[in-house]
């Protein structure tokens, strides 16, 4: 039997991997990818913690947060595509138009 | 949980999450991004839990993955250029740190929490999830059928063409002009 702790390491380095692909790519799109590694670390956690406790709502919230991030990937996509159509790049830095 | 499908798995999972922030090219971060959410899946048999590993390859790297491709194929500017990521150093070193700060705190906080359950005490079947959708949890399910709604309107709103119509009326006279 293996304690929780590896697991949780895991996801919580996972999560850490996330962070530095969103604040280190200059691409919209990479910056989706990481935003997805994030969702998939919070992912595991809750199917850890529902494993471990021996609870199905953990699971059942882990259905919701991945329907949920198939909605955030559609209409960020949306987002991103409207964005190569206004500037014709999808570099991060070009997209300051409300802050200037 | 075996211990040693649990290593293979989390290094497959750390490298190919690594090599998804690393590559240069845009396609193959999505690719390593699809090894990374299958290794996911393979998880989630391991920790007994075969719907959501289920659940996991249907709409994560079948839907998701899919989603993404396009996203660069349609995003890029011409059609022999590699999509690059142009990452510089000073943006690389302190995203690095950030990272690093929170992986500190987080690890940290994991091996202090004194009361983390110790071992799974009995498996959850399928049969419970679905019958806790459709009971306890039905507000969830209900606000997820909604959000999934909006975000299907509103991916078409913003996707779609602004001068639609126009563009239409505009063609028309073009065409009666040239026969």
């Amino acid at each position: 039997m293996m304690p929780i702790q590896p697991v949780l390491l895991l996801s919580a380095t996972l999560f850490s991997v996330g962070i530095y692909g969103v604040l280190s790519r200059r691409n919209v799109v990479g910056i989706l990818l990481s935003v997805e590694l994030m969702m998939n670390a919070v992912n595991i956690n809750l199917v850890t913690f529902s494993h471990y406790h021996g609870n199905h709502v953990g699971q059942v919230f882990a259905v919701f947060s991945i329907a949920l991030t198939v909605a955030e990937v559609v209409v960020g996509l949306a987002l991103v595509i409207l964005l190569y159509r206004a500037k014709s790049d999808v570099a991060i830095d070009g997209a300051q138009a409300l802050k200037e | 949980m075996d211990p040693i499908a649990f290593g293979i798995v989390a290094a497959c999972l750390l490298l190919s999450a690594l090599f998804v922030v690393g590559s240069k090219n845009l396609v193959h971060a999505v690719l390593w991004l699809a090894v990374t959410l299958a290794s996911t899946a393979v998880l989630f048999v391991l920790l007994r839990a075969p719907f959501l590993a289920g659940i996991q390859v249907l709409l994560y790297t079948g839907g998701v993955i899919t989603l993404m491709l396009f996203g660069v194929m349609l995003t890029r500017r011409h059609e022999r250029v590699f999509i690059e990521n142009e990452t510089t150093r000073e943006r690389r070193l302190p995203a690095m740190l950030a990272a690093a700060v929170l992986f500190g705190v987080v690890s940290a906080s994991i091996y202090k929490t004194p009361s983390l359950p110790n071992g799974p005490v009995r498996t959850v079947t399928t049969d419970e999830i679905g019958r806790s959708f459709l009971t306890d949890q039905l507000l969830a399910f209900e606000v997820l059928s909604v959000l999934l709604l909006a975000a299907m309107i509103g991916a078409i709103v913003l996707a779609r063409k602004a001068d639609f119509g126009k563009e239409r009326s505009r063609v028309v006279p073009r065409r009666e002009k040239a026969t």
